[in-house]
C-alpha cells in the first residue's frame, strides 16, 4: 500500500496527498492506494495548481495499522512523527502523527 | 574581525533583493522547483526532511557579540530557538520557512553575514584555527590569509561551476586545529629560515565516499604568491576534474589518479605561465588585512592567580573544567576557553537563543567582543583573563554550557543524520547520545579520545579521522554501525580503517566500552589512542569485539 508525501511548498513541513487536490499534515487522512494504483495516485496528486502545494511529490509504502497508517521505513516514520533526539515542541507533522511513529517516547 | 566597506554592504543588500524576488516569483508559480532550487542553493536553502535548512556562513568560524545576539534572534524568531553548528564551522537552523528566508537574509546582511556558497560545488568555507590569534604556538595569525581568501574565492568567475564543491583550512601553529590534511586544499604556515612568511600547499585530501589525506606539492610558496598559486590549483582541477561522475568529482580522485608529483607538476607549470602579478599579495595589502585582525587591547593589569587557583583546589568541578576546556593564551595572564556544546545526552553542536545571548554576554564581558566556532562543533572565548575563570564557568554551567569534556570520549563529533538529512542512511544523534551516557563515567580515566560519527557515506561527522569512527548505513531496514580505528585528525593525520563486520545500533555502546578497555589495558604510560593502535594494531581490538563468547 502507498501514498503520496512531499514538503509544503512555503514552509517544507511534511504533507501527506487527501485526493481531490487536497494535502494534509495528517498522515491518517493520506489517500492509500495498493500497489497497482500508485502511480495513478501520483499522477493525480501532480496536477492541480501552480504552484503545487507540495516540492518532490513521491510515492511511499505504508502499513494500515488499526485505524492509523504507519510508514514502512524508518526515514519515512522519522518525516511523519519528527526527529528522534527528543520532543519537539511545534512540529507540525508530530503533533498531527503521533501514532506513525507506534511509540510515544520518540525512540523509533 | 574585517568590517564590511561599501562594496560588501551594497553587494549583500542586493544579493538580498534578487533572492527575495526569486522567492517571491517561486511562491507565485512563476519559476518552478527545477528553475529554483539552484538559486535556493546558492544561498544555502536546502530542502531536507522535516522543512527547509538553512545553512549560514561563518567565515572561518569567527564571531563576535553583535553576530551572536543576531543569530539568536533570528533562531528565535524564525526557527524553533536553536542552531546547530557544523564540522565546516557555520550554523545550521533545520526548521526555515521558505516565505520567510529573503527577511532572515536581510536580518544576516544588517550584521555582516550571510549564506552564500554555503551549498554547490564552489569554493565552501575557509576554515582555520578556532585558537587563531590567541594560541600559544601560533607562528602568525592566519586570519588575514583566511579573509584574503574569502573575498578571492567568492563568487569567483571562474570557479563558480567547479567540479564538485572545494574546501581550504589554514594552519599556522604547531598543532593542527583545523584538520587540514583532511581538505581539499590545505595551507600550513612556515617561516623560512630569512624569516619569511609562506604555505606549505597540501592537495586532494578529503572523507566521503573514498577518503585519501592530502598531500605536499610544494613545500614553500611566499605569501606574495600564494593566491597565483591556489589559483594554479584550481586551473588545473578544473581543467581535468571529473564531471562525469559525482563520486569521482572531488579533487581527491584527480590528485590520487595522477599522482601528486604529476598534478604538482601541471600546476607548478600553470602557476609559472599565469599572471602571478595580477592577484599577488603585497606586504602592504597583507598588513593592512591583518590590521582588521588586531589583536584588542588587552586588559594588562595584575591578574590575581592566587584566587583561580583556591577556586581550583576548592571545586573539583571547576579543576576538571580548567583542566580539559582551558588552554594557553599568547598573552601572560589569559586564557583560552571552549565552550563544550557536548552536554551529555544532549544534540551535540546545538546551542539554544539563550545560550547563544549568554555568550554574547560573555564574549562581550569577558572576552572582548569576540568568540568562535571550532569544527569539532564546540564555542571558544579567545581571550579571558585567567582571574575571571571561576566566574565565566559558574556562568556557563548554570546554562548547560559548562561541560568539561574537550577532547574526551564524551567530546563527540556528530552529522545531524537521518533525524533531520535528507542525504542520510541512519541515524547519528541518538547513538552519540548513548554512547556519551555509556562513556561518561570513565571519560577521565579513558584520557584524550576522538569518537566520530557520520549518518552516511559523505561523512559530514568526519569518521574516518575518529579514533573510533561509526559510519551509520541501512542494511535492509535495519541501522548497522560500521566501526573503523585509528583515524587522526592532527599534523599526524591517518585515516581509520574498518574493523570487521558492522554493529547493530543498540549494540554500539558497549561495542565502543569494549574496544577502548581494550585500550585502557594496552596502553603505555604516555600514550594516546594512535600510538597505543599503531603499536598493536588492529587484531587485539577485533579479538575483544568479534570473538565468539
Amino acid at each position: 500500500m502507498q501514498i503520496v508525501t512531499g514538503n509544503r511548498l512555503r514552509d517544507g513541513a511534511v504533507i501527506y496527498f487527501a485526493g481531490a487536490g487536497e494535502w494534509t499534515p495528517f498522515i491518517d487522512k493520506a489517500l492509500a492506494a495498493e500497489d497497482d494504483h500508485a502511480n495513478a495516485l501520483l499522477a493525480e496528486a501532480q496536477v492541480g495548481p501552480v504552484p503545487l502545494p507540495a516540492v518532490g511529490p513521491m510515492l511511499i509504502e505504508v502499513r494500515r495499522e488499526g485505524d492509523h497508517l504507519r510508514p514502512v521505513t524508518l526515514r519515512e516514520r522519522i518525516r511523519a512523527s519528527g526527529p528522534t533526539t527528543g520532543p519537539m515542541a511545534g512540529h507540525t507533522a508530530l503533533d498531527a502523527n503521533k501514532a506513525a511513529s507506534g511509540v510515544d517516547d520518540y525512540s523509533i | 574581525m574585517y568590517r564590511y566597506d561599501d562594496f560588501d554592504h551594497r553587494f549583500i543588500d542586493e544579493r538580498v533583493a534578487q533572492y527575495r524576488d526569486q522567492v517571491r516569483r517561486r511562491l507565485a508559480g512563476q519559476l518552478t522547483e527545477d528553475e529554483f532550487r539552484p538559486l535556493r542553493l546558492m544561498n544555502g536553502l536546502y530542502l531536507q526532511l522535516h522543512a527547509y535548512m538553512l545553512r549560514i556562513a561563518i567565515p572561518y568560524g569567527m564571531l563576535n557579540s553583535a553576530k551572536l545576539r543576531k543569530l539568536a534572534h533570528i533562531m528565535r524568531k524564525y526557527d524553533r530557538g536553536y542552531g546547530h553548528f557544523t564540522t565546516r564551522t557555520n550554523l545550521q537552523l533545520h526548521w526555515i520557512k521558505l516565505e520567510e528566508t529573503p527577511d532572515i537574509l536581510a536580518e544576516l546582511a544588517s550584521v555582516e553575514m550571510h549564506s552564500i556558497q554555503t551549498s554547490g560545488n564552489s569554493f565552501r568555507n575557509t576554515t582555520t584555527d578556532p585558537f587563531a590569534g590567541a594560541a600559544a604556538d601560533e607562528i602568525e595569525d592566519p586570519r588575514p590569509y583566511a579573509e584574503i581568501i574569502r573575498q578571492w574565492a567568492t563568487l569567483h568567475p571562474e570557479f563558480s561551476f567547479l567540479p564538485r564543491k572545494f574546501k581550504i583550512a589554514i594552519c599556522a601553529s604547531k598543532e593542527d586545529r583545523a584538520a587540514v590534511k583532511m581538505h581539499d586544499l590545505g595551507l600550513y604556515l612556515h617561516k623560512n629560515e630569512a624569516g619569511e612568511v609562506g604555505f606549505e600547499v597540501v592537495v586532494g585530501g578529503g572523507l566521503g565516499r573514498t577518503p585519501y589525506l592530502a598531500q605536499t606539492i610544494k613545500k614553500f610558496v611566499p605569501r606574495r604568491d600564494i593566491l597565483s598559486y591556489i589559483e594554479a590549483c584550481l586551473r588545473v582541477y578544473n581543467r581535468y576534474g571529473r564531471r562525469d561522475n559525482l563520486w569521482k568529482a572531488r579533487i581527491k580522485i584527480l590528485v590520487n589518479s595522477l599522482g601528486a608529483a604529476k598534478y604538482a607538476e601541471e600546476v607548478e607549470q600553470e602557476w609559472l605561465a599565469s599572471d602571478r602579478e595580477a592577484i599577488a599579495l603585497p606586504d602592504s595589502y597583507v598588513a593592512e588585512m591583518a590590521s582588521a585582525f588586531a589583536p584588542p587591547e588587552y586588559d594588562r593589569r595584575p591578574v590575581d592567580e592566587a584566587s583561580l587557583q583556591q577556586a581550583i583546589a576548592a571545586d573539583p568541578a571547576f579543576a576538571r573544567w580548567v583542566k580539559n576546556n582551558v588552554h594557553p593564551h599568547k598573552v601572560a595572564g589569559h586564557a583560552i576557553v571552549t565552550i563544550s556544546l557536548k552536554e551529555v545526552g544532549k544534540t551535540g553542536g546545538d546551542i539554544s537563543a539563550d545560550q547563544m545571548d549568554l555568550v554574547a554576554d560573555l564574549a562581550d564581558e569577558l572576552s572582548y567582543g569576540e568568540a568562535r566556532v571550532a569544527y569539532e562543533q564546540n564555542m571558544v572565548l579567545p581571550h579571558v583573563r585567567r582571574d575571571a575563570l571561576y566566574g565565566l564557568w559558574k556562568r556557563l554551567d548554570a546554562a548547560g554550557l559548562g561541560t568539561s569534556n574537550k577532547g574526551l570520549v564524551t567530546d563527540i563529533i556528530c552529522c545531524p543524520g537521518l533525524d533531520y538529512c535528507g542525504l542520510a542512511t541512519a541515524r547519528s544523534i541518538p547513538v552519540a547520545q548513548r554512547i556519551a551516557k555509556h562513556m561518561a563515567a570513565k571519560e577521565d580515566e579513558i584520557g584524550p579520545f576522538a569518537i566520530k560519527m557520520s549518518g552516511c557515506i559523505n561523512a559530514c561527522g568526519h569518521h574516518h579521522l575518529g579514533h573510533i569512527g561509526l559510519l551509520g548505513v541501512d542494511k535492509n531496514g535495519e541501522e548497522v554501525y560500521q566501526i573503523t580505528l585509528g583515524g587522526d585528525a592532527g599534523h599526524n593525520a591517518a585515516i581509520g580503517s574498518i574493523l570487521g563486520p558492522a554493529v547493530k545500533s543498540d549494540d554500539v555502546p558497549a561495542a565502543i566500552d569494549t574496544l577502548i578497555g581494550v585500550y585502557m589495558k594496552l596502553r603505555q604510560d604516555g600514550e594516546q589512542f594512535p600510538d597505543t593502535y599503531r603499536r598493536v594494531g588492529q587484531a587485539p581490538f577485533k579479538e575483544a569485539l568479534y570473538a565468539p563468547r
